[in-house]
Formats: structure tokens, sequence, C-alpha cells
């Protein structure tokens, strides 16, 4: 199950279809569990996401988590699209971890990309998906998923259809024909008679009808709340420090725990003497785990204590010879031996590199393990009562959360509740596969007669990620005399290929992308935009070193590859809004990158210098993205924003290295993030291809890397082929 | 022994062990939970609040040295009626926070930087902002600040 569901995250390429969808209405099982839980007094449900009050409030219920993303603003603009929902009375708030509110769109969108059949899946029938759905726990956000896939497949849909179905209610009441009848905020209107129903009024008998699936979504053109900067939802109460997210949880007689756990992965705790944190006051219990230790005590600051207090040996799990070299060495070795997992490509590439007059190149990129560092560690608190064990904390898949922690206690899923609260940033890291704290926080509270919260310190959330994975890649090419690439092949080496989520889409006769399936004993996760950053790191670096031997402008000799349409646009975009090509002030220099990255594509300039001490300093960065659809520009906006500065953040300074088997950072003081003074101005211009909808969330990162790697070449002349760039700058 | 304290204009009284971080003090014992935990080393700022009107780490600063002081956290920044300084409304004008949980501290270190430089240049902001954002909100954070520069930010607005 666990990797079927990392597939689905890293699953890429574009999803064929789009436009009328049934949604999850068939399933009469989930409709009804759904209304038990969401019903309540007063209130009816639609096609389980939807809650329409008698007294005219609107409520959704949202299969993601909004990690700060603004999803859940997005996906209510999106459902009051379609509803003509008055908007002051709608609301939106976390689906209950229940398999009602499985995805099943969700789970529609991902099996297509990952299937290479869309069409086969296209044509399952959604009772079908639901099933598939529920049985994996999916209700994970992930893959730039929310907007494109449960916003534009789902709740658009179910608004339309619930519309729909109001306005047939509102005809009988009203001895009215259907298409006499038009609805504006939260009302059926009949404009000849001057009558009107609420939707509240409508809303009991409506519930009682099949929704109809075959509805037509509304032209771009009538749209009142999508496209608009519509202020989001969350952001009032995290301006006041009134927002409560996992950390902030609070239950009657609750103790407070942290955990040690084995430094290199895969290892065991071997023996604890638990007396030294006993000693400490406040310390209450010590508990061992498989591969780990816990302490409990009244407070954190006595159970950090404690737990520092202990000695306990570990076993390396036969890991304890791995380091950051011999990963790589691993890596080449597989290279070498030249037996790739997957090739994905076309045409005759050996031919192609042996031709006449051709020039060849070749380069050896090297990119380290990244960590999340998402700003609020792991807390999750749990309680274990009466035979029932409650959650509560913040997870980028509840659903699948619970169904851990449910195994880890030994219990049935319908003996474990859990509770939805904020995350603290996320970028990938909050999925419940390489989410030990479940685990941990389910078993401790098995064995505790009160409420615990669990918390991670900083040095074991650096040190126990679920990293992006440590990567390296050989990528070769031929140059004809017309300065055209004519053959190109990668040669990559890391645990999953990502290559249907990443595409190659320069116009090239021959190429190979060749993955070598290399594993370590590091746990290795979704890293915000996934494999796209290795992937859009090696293959926009490796354009410059190709247009420099072909004397060309970077951005020519991409144009030149480019046939029209999305990228060839993006692409004379940024370089027109960065002003590409006219003066700069004395050492700076521009690079500029273009990488695809679930279906949305963004090409990004970013001016840079060096300072004294050989580190880059950036100044102004440039994105043009092209998501097919802006749902909300501001929102939209802070995403490429916050991509493109982590994304510099990675590139500049960020790095993962092993030694023993063990990871030797342990906080912000020896992995380092980038900070305000070293942030550019972005400029970001979205175009309105009117595209099949791309993800936000992750695209505006994979670019920014390359692209500031290309701008230190242009002004140094110097290659980054090894990341991080400080790195360099030091050696 | 108990240590004496002002909150946010209140008197408290923390009964912990002196060496506990204040961080835990405010966040266990006064179940104020604004004020964040993101690193425990002083180096991250989501648990910025003032002490004396200084901006200060509070995971790094043990309980028993404030005993006798006046300390700001940001469920002390907005009048009590709740209405928001003008700085908080530019973060919210701007839609600063992305997953929020370093705003807090940000916004506590940018309220101690207009209280001491109101008309702050870039360069005093990048002197003086250097809490980590993870979602990168900083350019943001940035335009939030100079919004409210020569305006009395960090005192609650009075609503026209």
């Amino acid at each position: 199950m666990g990797m079927i569901r990392r597939t689905f995250l890293i699953g890429g390429a574009a999803l064929v279809g789009g436009g009328i969808f049934a949604v999850q209405y068939g399933d009469s099982s989930a409709k009804s569990q759904a209304a038990k839980l969401t019903d309540g007094k007063g209130g009816h449900n639609f096609g389980t996401w939807l809650r329409i009050g008698e007294d005219d409030t609107v409520t959704i219920y949202s299969p993601h988590t909004d990690i700060g993303q603004g999803s859940n603003t997005g996906l209510a603009q999106m459902l009051a699209e379609e509803l003509d929902a008055d908007w002051s009375k709608l609301s939106v708030v976390s689906a209950p971890a229940e398999s009602a509110f499985a995805n099943v769109v969700l789970g529609k969108g991902f099996l297509s990309e990952m299937s290479g059949y869309p069409g086969i899946i296209g044509a399952m029938p959604m009772s079908l998906l639901g099933m598939v759905a529920r049985q994996l726990n999916l209700q994970i956000t992930g893959g730039s998923s929310a907007l494109r896939f449960t916003g534009q497949q789902g709740l658009r849909v179910l608004g339309a259809g619930t519309r729909q179905a109001l306005i047939e209610t509102a005809a009988g009441r009203m001895g009215v024909p259907t298409g006499e009848l038009a609805t504006s905020d939260g009302k059926v209107i009949h404009a000849k008679s001057g009558k009107s129903l609420r939707y509240g009024e409508l809303a009991a008998e409506a519930a009682t009808r099949s929704l109809s699936t075959k509805v037509a979504l509304k032209d771009p053109k009538d749209f009142k709340h999508m496209g608009k900067s519509i202020p989001r939802f969350d952001i009032p109460a995290k301006v006041n420090g009134t927002a409560q997210y996992g950390m902030d949880v609070v239950k009657p007689g609750m103790r407070v725990a942290t955990v040690i756990a084995a430094p290199v992965r895969g290892g065991k705790l071997e023996s604890v003497d638990p007396k030294p944190a006993l000693a400490i006051a406040g310390v209450e219990k010590v508990i061992n785990l498989e591969s780990a230790v816990v302490v409990v005590a009244k407070g954190y600051w006595q159970a950090l204590k404690g737990a520092r207090a202990l000695a306990p040996k570990f076993t390396d799990g036969g890991h304890g010879l791995i380091t950051t070299a011999t990963i790589f060495a691993e890596q080449d070795k597989l290279r070498a031996e030249g037996k790739p997992d997957k090739t994905v490509g076309e045409g005759d590439v050996d031919a192609a590199l042996k031709a006449d007059g051709v020039k060849l190149l070749d380069a050896d990129y090297k990119m380290p393990f990244l960590h999340h560092a998402m700003m609020e560690p792991f807390a999750l608190t749990a309680h274990y009562k009466d035979g029932h064990l409650d959650l509560w904390g913040g997870m980028q898949d509840p659903l699948g959360a619970k169904a851990a922690a449910a195994t880890a206690a030994g219990l049935s899923a319908d003996k474990v509740t859990f509770h939805p609260m904020l995350i603290g940033g996320s970028f990938g890291r909050r999925l419940p596969m390489y989410m030990e704290i479940v685990d941990q926080v389910a078993r401790v509270a098995m064995q505790v007669p009160f409420p615990v919260k669990l918390i991670w310190s900083r040095e074991e959330e650096v040190s126990q990620g679920a990293y992006r994975p440590q990567s390296s890649a050989k990528l070769t090419a031929a140059l004809g005399p017309d300065g055209k690439i004519t053959a190109w092949r990668n040669d990559f080496a890391q645990p999953e290929d990502g290559l249907r989520e990443v595409p190659f889409f320069y116009d090239v006769p021959a190429v190979a992308r060749r993955h070598f399936k290399q594993v370590s004993n590091q746990t290795v996760g979704a890293w915000r935009s996934v494999n796209a950053t290795q992937h859009g790191f090696t293959t926009e670096s490796f354009m410059d070193e190709l247009a420099h031997l072909a004397g060309a402008d970077p951005v020519e000799f991409r144009l030149k590859h480019l046939k029209p349409g999305r990228h060839r646009t993006v692409l004379e975009q940024v370089a027109k809004r960065s002003g590409w090509g006219s003066p700069l002030e004395p050492g700076h220099a521009r690079g500029v990158a273009v990488v695809e990255c679930f279906n949305t594509i963004v090409g990004q300039v970013i001016e840079a210098s060096l300072a004294e001490d050989g580190t880059p300093k950036v100044h102004k960065a440039w994105a043009v993205v092209d998501c097919g659809t802006v749902v909300n520009p501001t929102a939209a906006e802070g995403q490429i924003l916050g991509g493109l500065v982590m994304g510099l953040s990675s590139g500049i300074g960020e790095a993962i290295t092993l030694d023993k088997g063990a990871v030797q950072q342990s906080n912000f003081s020896d992995y380092e993030v980038l900070k305000l003074a070293n942030a550019p101005t972005v400029d970001v211009h979205f175009i309105s291809s009117g595209a099949e909808m791309g993800g936000i969330g992750e695209p505006g990162l994979p670019p920014a890397t390359p692209a500031l790697a290309n701008a230190l070449f242009a002004l140094t002349g110097k290659r980054v082929r090894a990341l991080p760039i400080r790195d360099q700058a030091k050696a | 022994m108990a240590i004496e304290a002002m909150v946010n204009g209140k008197p408290v009284s923390f009964a912990v062990e002196p060496d506990t971080p204040l961080l835990w003090a405010i966040r266990e014992e006064l179940g104020m939970t604004g004020t964040k935990f993101g690193c425990g080393i002083a180096a991250c700022g989501a648990c910025s609040v003032h002490i004396n009107g200084e901006v200060t780490r509070s995971c790094s600063v043990p309980v028993s040295d404030v005993a006798g002081k006046s300390i700001t956290t940001i469920e002390g920044l907005a009048a009590a009626d709740g209405t928001l300084t003008a700085l908080q409304q530019a973060w919210i004008a701007h839609q600063v926070p992305q997953c929020g949980y370093c705003q807090s501290g940000q916004i506590m270190a940018a309220a101690a930087l207009l209280a001491k430089t109101p008309k702050p240049t870039d360069a005093d902001i990048d002197a003086a902002m250097t809490n980590i954002c993870r979602c990168g909100t900083y350019p943001r954070i940035r335009a939030a600040i100079h919004d409210v520069a020569g305006i009395a930010a960090t005192t609650p607005a009075n609503p026209a």
C-alpha cells in the first residue's frame, strides 16, 4: 500500500479530460455516512462535500489540508462560482477524516496521471474510483492537486449539479419551467413574476434529488468569484496569535513527550537506562519503542531535559558505512554498468552521438538530500480512552494518518478519530507513510492513561527527515553544425524516476532519459515539486552549457528548440519582462530557466551578483507562469514567490549530508535557510492560456536554482555542477 | 519559587523551574500559544517576544531572567477590544502569511523595528528581519513594513 500511495504523489504528466465529470454522487453508503456526519439539525448534504443549511449557510467540507497555500479559499471560490452561492454565508471546514470523505476526484486525477492510460481511467465509473480512493484512504494534499483536480473536476461539478437540483426544486414549487429560472447570491429567481426562493428553503427537497453530473460549467467570462483576489479565510487568525496548530493542542491532564530515534535510519533501540531521565523533576515515564525512546513529562522542557540525560544505545541496522560519498559512488557505479531501470525518449541517441560533424558535450551534476524544514516541528497529541484513540494534529492526509495510527495501536479504524489542526508548513513532509510520529504517539498513547502531546525537537526534525533524495546525473548531448541539439541523453540515479511528472519539452530528434534506481537507508519523500527540482536543475543547466558551446544567447538557444506553444510563450514573455539582453549594473548577470511541473510551466530570470566572500546575492527575479487558469491571483502569486524563494534557498545553501549512516545536520545553525535580506524582489506574471488547469503550490520552485546557477556562469564563467552553490563558493 | 513578571500589561507568576525557557513558560504555564516553538536555539525567531521593548527569542531566555520585567507577546499587540495594529492590518492587506506559523515572530520583530526606526530603509529591514519563513513570504513582509512606515504602526489602529 505504501508504495502505491507514493506513486500517486510522484505521478505526473498531463491529465486528459476535463469538463464534465461525475463526482462522488453514486455511492449511497458514503452519502449516508457523510450526511450523518455533517447534516446536523437544519442542514442538508450534497455530494458529501457540501451542506446547505435551512438558514442559507453553505459549508464546504474540504478534503484538502490548507497548508498555507490558500487552497480552502480557492476551493470555495470554485464551488461558489458554479453554485451561485451567497459568499457572505459560505464557510470551509476540514472534511472529517472518515472514509466517506475520501477524495474520489483526487484518486481519479492521480490514477490518470500514473496509469499511462487516462482514457481508460476516464471511463471508469466514479463509484469504482470511490472504492479505490477509500481503500487507499486517499485524503492527500500533494501533487499541487487541490484546485486542478478537487476544485476543477470535483467542487465545480458539484456546485453546478447542486444548483441544477435547486432550480428543479424551485420550478416544481413555483410551477414554472426551469428555463425561466436564474440563480444569484443563494437564491433561485423567477424574473417574470419577481418571485424568488432562497437556497435554504429549497435545500431539504433538493437534497432528495439525484444530482446530475451532465452539467455545463460556467464560461470564464461570466466568473464572479473565480479569478478574483479574494482575501484568504485563514489569514486574520495568523496575525493575532489565535490560529491553532498541532503544536498548540492542550487537553485536560495532558502530558508532553519528546523522542530520540536511532540516528542511523534503519537502526533499532538496543538498550537504554531510564534512570537519568526519571531523576529529572517533572519526568514521569520513559517508553522504549522499536527504534526510539520516548520521555513523557509534565512539560516540553522537562521532557527535553530528560531525553538529553539519556544515553540510549542504538544499532546501525547494517548501514554504518554509508556516507554522502558512498551514495554518489554507488550511483556512478550503476551508471557505469549501463543497465537503466527505465528509459523514456525517442530516436536513436547512440547513432546521433556518433554522427559526423557533431560537437559533443557531457557534464556530471550532483544534488544533495534536502530537508523540508517546515517551521512547525512535528507535534501530535493522542488520547486512548474507553477503547477509542483520538488524535489531534496537522497532516497532509488526515485519513491516511488515521489508518496509520490504527495500525500502530492495533485498533480497527472505527476506533480511531483524527482531528485535523492547522499545519505550520509541510512541503511534502506531513504524509503518514513516512511520518513516524504517528506510529510513535499512537504506541505511547496506548501505554498511558492521559492525553499525551509528542513534540519532535528541531534536532530530531532535521536529522530524521523524509528528504528529497540525493541524486546525480550525467548529461550527454551532440550539437549539429546548425547549432541545434541532435541528441540528448540524461543518465540519472536516485530512488524514483519522475519522468512522467517532469516532461522534457525541447524539440530534439533523439532523446534518452535513463533512470538508474538507487536507494539508501535514508527515508526519502515528496519535497515541494518532487522530482522537478532535480530534472529542472540538470536539464536547464545543461541547456545553458550547450548554448555556450553553440556560441548562442541562452534564450535564443532555447527558443531554437521550442515549437510554438505554451513553453515558448512563457520563455518569450519572461525574457521580455526581465529586459533580457539589456545592459546591467557592473558585476550583475542574468540567468534563465524554464521548467514544467504538474502541468504548469514556469519561466524565471534571475539577476544576481557575487558578494565578496563568493556567495551569490540575488537582486531581482522575474517569473512568468502558465497554469491554465488562475483562481485567486494574489494567493497564486504568493505561491510563486514562496516557491522561488525556497528554490533559491535550497540551491544556495541547503544540504543534508551523511556520515557513518547518520545525518550530520541538526538545526537551522547547520541547515541554512535563506533569510529576508537575501530574498529578491520578484515580478510575477500569469498567462491565462486556458490550458487544462495546472498546479500552483509547487511549480514556482524548480526554475530558481538553475536560473541562478546560469546567472553565476554568465558572471564568472564557472559552471555550477554540484549543489549547494555555497559549497562551491567556499571551495 | 515563583517568578513574577508582567505579560501584556498583566502581572503573572511563573511557578516553574528557573531554567525553563520563557517560551515554554508562556506557552505551557500561561496557556498562550501565539508564541511559537521553532528551533530552540534562537536561530529562527518563531518565538520572538518583546522584553522591556527589546525583541528577544524567548526559547533561549530562562524564565529566571525576566523577573520583574515587562513582556509583550503577539496576543498583546492588538487593543483590548481586538482592534489590530496598523502593522497587523498591513499583514492582512498584503496577504503575507501562508502557513502562518512564523508570522507571530515576524510581526513581533517588525513591531520592534518600527518602534525604534519608524521609517526603515531596505537595509534597516534586512538587518532587523532575520526570522526564518520557510514559505518564503519575505517579499510581502518587506512590502507590508514599508506600507506602515511613518505611521504609528505598533499602537492599535483607530478606525476612522
